[in-house]
């Protein structure tokens, strides 16, 4: 509405109040009452506005959130009972907790360093830019992006493969990741990626190890065609360690010939009764290996795990114990960037003879800041981050993006479960207005603490 | 096509009227006038048809009510419900304005209708013509009371296992008839060193159809069907029995391909049919032929092939799909004569040589079909035994259709876990419980 619209307005209410006076020749509207009519007449337009955008959404979720699914049926605080028994609305409620102690406070400090640091940087109008971009960028690309940076899979996911590829420069690979051994044949893999016969070996006889699992195109170029090892002397145990895998299927399983290749480069360890390697040996070129030098007796013969360990993947990011963790930092990205310009332009409004002031006097920057910025900043600390609970509170968009469907429900929050549970599927928008309710009141507190420090700073 | 969004049930009230209003407002969509020789005894009727197809699948549909048009001399007007049939339909019966014949997707919608007897049942004709052209799985699916109301126009298949030849013939495995030799034949796979299979959980509805493929073929069709409407409870024997059966895949790591749980469906098939593939088989629907030509270079047919689900125990050719059926919502002549024209081969043939169609009527002409491969999808839906409709998409939504939640989230619990069956029944029957009202 224009403002002359509204001045036009107010101009007919007075007339209209002169025309009641003067037919029913009353005494005068006292002073009072002729401004709250005006008042009144003032604040219609915004009154309507509000009581159908926000006054009657309030009164009918609260209303609609005694009924249940259907809407027909009564359940007076059944849903609210239902809100804290199921572990689902319990969890997000616990999740919205987290969200609450952690974003504001870190997005607050973060934006304070910047901003004090930035008075004292060249260049400052770039730093501040970057930092202030993402708030630029929508909450759902955002999430997007993240959502790609940390996938699992160290192809797609920015991050893992740069944790694994910072790994790969400290310990070098195994040679045959994923390899395991043909069923059957009495060599069993154990749990820790170790392959070890299951019976005990005499020192004088062979054990062969046909391996599968592993893609022919990846053997090393050194690789020969398997062989039978040589029959073993009386102190030696000897064998062939091949891949047991003809292109196109075929083959005898578990026997050497059709041109079968080698694992050159494999350790094969002597193990005594007592679980302690006593020898060892290495495959040559077409995967045969003699272990020499052993008492007479028996042994268990394994190929150590470090042959063939699928080598470090990288971290589940999106997985449900760290990707609260992710979608926070995603947060903490985009808003650190709203905290430091409110706090900058607190600074910029500041006084600064009191600092000088203090130097002057021999103040050390840290009691400069300790005692004279932080203190007068206060008030706008507190506004921004009362303004961060608020949102942190009602935070859905990131939530919503970020987690893949098998770590959703251990993300979820609080506008996220009342979404899921209204329109995601569940259609039940009994249970919906009633998480909306438990919303509302969460948010209430933090709005009148700062509905009341906006007063206290008109008043001072 | 059956992705995750449209799996996605949302239906905010206040935006209803609106989204109404709104349609109406645009209804009448393509016209198709009448020309031709043909009988014209219908000249002068309009008729008006609804359905959820838009896009190029409107455009096919409309070519189908075109030769109607033609033959007939009645004048069609298609109108687009768009993803949200249901709603639109029933505002659009409320308001006194209900399309003559309406495409449905759901047979749960369309028993709703009929018992509200806003449904005209078919005419004489009609039934002749489904019965003589449809299994009685179909004709089955189109009843309320014994009385048929729905001719199913079209059908999918969502028991369709997809693998990489190139895959398959470098591990020398073979397709599989029976379940132990699907897994034998996966093993052959990953032997060869590429993972056998790829599942990509996403939010858990592609487990839901794994669940319901083992569990027709190991349960039948009986228990499947009074499961769906949780006459039984989930923690039955048969549904014991079709989890451990499932365990035995999920539970073997050397199998499947690790990282399943956070992967999306989508995903699974680029893993299969990219360059180089990670793993050799992957399991979904009929519609995993479009997701393979838009995703990877793949050519269906020859890089990318299906075999049926596996048998267990077993089992006849059974089939888990989809469909959309004709209804009838106003008596008159020319609705009358357009269900006939529906039921007839001829209609579905139309369809047929576009391509990107199934056809559940089993007069068809298989020669028909534009390739070997959705020869292959068609033949195994109509030749199947036993047709049943997606159990996930005929239970309330809370439980069958709401990621985070119900049986979605449940089957990917146990997809994480696969040795916990008894704990997974009590979770699904006590989520059943809750939502089945």
């Amino acid at each position: 509405m224009s403002a002359s619209g509204l001045a036009g307005q107010a101009q007919a209410g007075r007339e209209s109040v002169g025309v009641l006076r003067r037919r029913n020749s009353r005494p005068p509207l006292s002073g009072g009452r002729r401004t709250l009519v005006t008042a009144l007449i003032f604040l219609a337009p915004a009154l309507f506005l509000l009581g159908v955008l926000i006054g009657y959404p309030v009164v009918y979720s609260l209303w609609r959130s005694l009924f249940d699914a259907s809407g027909n049926v009564f359940v007076g605080a059944g849903n609210y009972l239902t809100m804290f028994t199921d572990p689902a609305t319990f969890l997000s409620i616990r999740n919205n907790v987290i969200w609450v102690i952690v974003a504001p406070i870190t997005c607050t400090i973060l934006g304070l360093i910047f901003a004090v640091l930035m008075n004292r940087i060249k260049w400052a109008t770039a730093f501040k830019l970057i930092v202030f971009m993402p708030m630029a960028i929508s909450m759902v690309a955002s999430g997007v992006i993240f959502r790609t940076l940390f996938q699992e899979n160290p192809d797609l996911g920015a991050v893992n493969a740069s944790l694994v590829s910072i790994h790969g420069w400290f310990s070098g690979g195994a040679a045959y990741p994923g390899a395991r051994p043909r069923e059957n044949l009495d060599i069993t893999l154990q749990k820790d990626g170790s392959i070890l016969t299951d019976s005990a070996v005499r020192a004088g006889s062979e054990q062969d190890f046909p391996l599968v699992g592993i893609l022919g195109t990846t053997l090393p170029d050194n690789a020969k065609t398997a062989v039978a090892a040589k029959s073993a002397a009386g102190g030696e145990i000897t064998g062939t360690v091949w891949l047991d895998f003809v292109t196109g299927g075929g083959g005898a399983p578990g026997q050497l010939g059709d041109h079968k290749k080698g694992l050159p480069g494999v350790t094969v360890d002597a193990v005594d009764s007592s679980g302690a390697v006593v020898a060892s040996g290495t495959t040559a070129d077409d995967g045969s290996y003699a272990i020499g030098g052993l008492k007479s007796g028996s042994y268990k013969i394994g190929l150590p795990a470090s042959n063939f360990t699928q080598g470090y993947a990288g971290v589940s990011w999106l997985g449900p114990t760290l990707v609260t963790a992710v979608i926070i930092l995603a947060y903490i990205w985009i808003w650190a960037g709203f905290a430091m310009v409110m706090i900058a332009s607190g600074l910029s409004a500041m006084d600064i003879s009191l600092q000088e002031a203090a130097r002057v006097d021999g103040a050390s920057e840290w009691q400069v800041f300790r005692r004279i910025t932080a203190p007068l900043l206060s008030p706008v600390l507190i506004v921004v981050f009362i303004t961060l609970i608020i949102n942190v509170l009602k935070i859905f968009d990131l939530v919503y993006v970020i987690p893949p469907g098998s770590s959703l429900p251990a993300a979820s929050v609080i506008a996220v479960q009342l979404w899921t549970v209204s329109f995601g599927g569940g259609n039940d928008q009994g249970l919906g207005s009633a998480l909306a309710i438990l919303l509302l009141v969460l948010v209430l507190p933090f709005m009148i603490i700062n509905v009341r420090r906006f007063r206290m700073d008109r008043e001072r | 096509m059956r992705s995750q969004l449209h799996r996605r049930v949302f239906v905010p009230l206040a935006a209803v009227g609106a989204i109404a209003m709104a349609l109406a407002a645009c209804s009448g969509g393509g016209t198709t006038s009448p020309s031709g020789s043909a009988s014209q005894n219908l000249k002068g009727t309009t008729l008006n048809v609804a359905a959820d197809w838009s896009g190029a699948e409107q455009a096919n549909f409309e070519k189908v009510l075109a030769q109607f048009s033609t033959e007939t001399g009645a004048k069609v007007n298609y109108t687009s419900y768009g993803s949200n049939v249901a709603t639109t339909l029933n505002t659009k019966i409320a308001g006194g304005d209900p399309p003559d014949v309406a495409v449905i997707p759901q047979p749960g919608l369309l028993q709703s209708l009929a018992k509200a007897g806003s449904l005209i049942p078919v005419s004489a004709a009609t039934e002749a013509a489904v019965m003589k052209n449809f299994s009685p799985d179909w004709v089955t699916l189109g009843s309320v009371d014994n009385k048929l109301y729905g001719v199913w126009f079209k059908g999918s298949n969502k028991s369709t296992v997809w693998y990489n030849t190139a895959v398959y013939t470098n591990a020398g495995a073979t397709v599989p008839k029976t379940w132990d030799d699907f897994l034998a034949q996966l093993k052959k796979v990953s032997d060869s060193g590429v993972p056998g299979l790829s599942i990509g959980a996403d939010v858990g509805w592609p487990l839901t159809d794994w669940f319901e493929n083992v569990y027709i073929r190991s349960a039948g069709a009986e228990k499947y069907d009074q499961l769906t409407q949780h006459k039984i409870p989930w923690t039955d024997p048969s549904v014991i029995d079709a989890l451990t059966t499932l365990s035995k895949l999920w539970g073997d790591s050397t199998l499947i391909e690790s990282g399943g749980a956070q992967r999306t469906f989508g995903d699974s098939v680029t893993e299969v049919f990219g360059t180089p593939p990670k793993a050799g088989t992957v399991y979904e629907g009929d519609f995993v032929a479009g997701n393979i030509t838009s995703q990877t270079k793949s050519k269906i047919g020859t890089d990318a092939k299906f075999y049926d689900f596996p048998s267990v125990n077993g089992s006849g050719p059974a089939v888990v799909g989809g469909g959309n059926a004709a209804i009838q919502l106003k008596d008159n002549k020319g609705a009358a004569a357009l269900m006939t024209y529906l039921a007839s081969p001829e209609a579905a043939t139309i369809w047929v040589k576009l391509g990107g169609f199934t056809s559940p009527n089993k007069a068809v002409d298989m020669s028909a079909y534009p390739d070997p491969t959705s020869r292959q999808i068609a033949q195994a839906l109509v030749g199947a035994k036993t047709f049943r409709f997606d159990m996930s998409d005929q239970a309330p939504s809370a439980f069958g259709g709401t990621p985070g939640s119900g049986e979605w989230k449940i089957l990917l619990d146990f997809y994480n876990n696969p040795s916990d069956i008894q704990g997974t029944a009590q979770a699904l029957e006590a989520a059943a419980a809750a939502d089945y009202k």
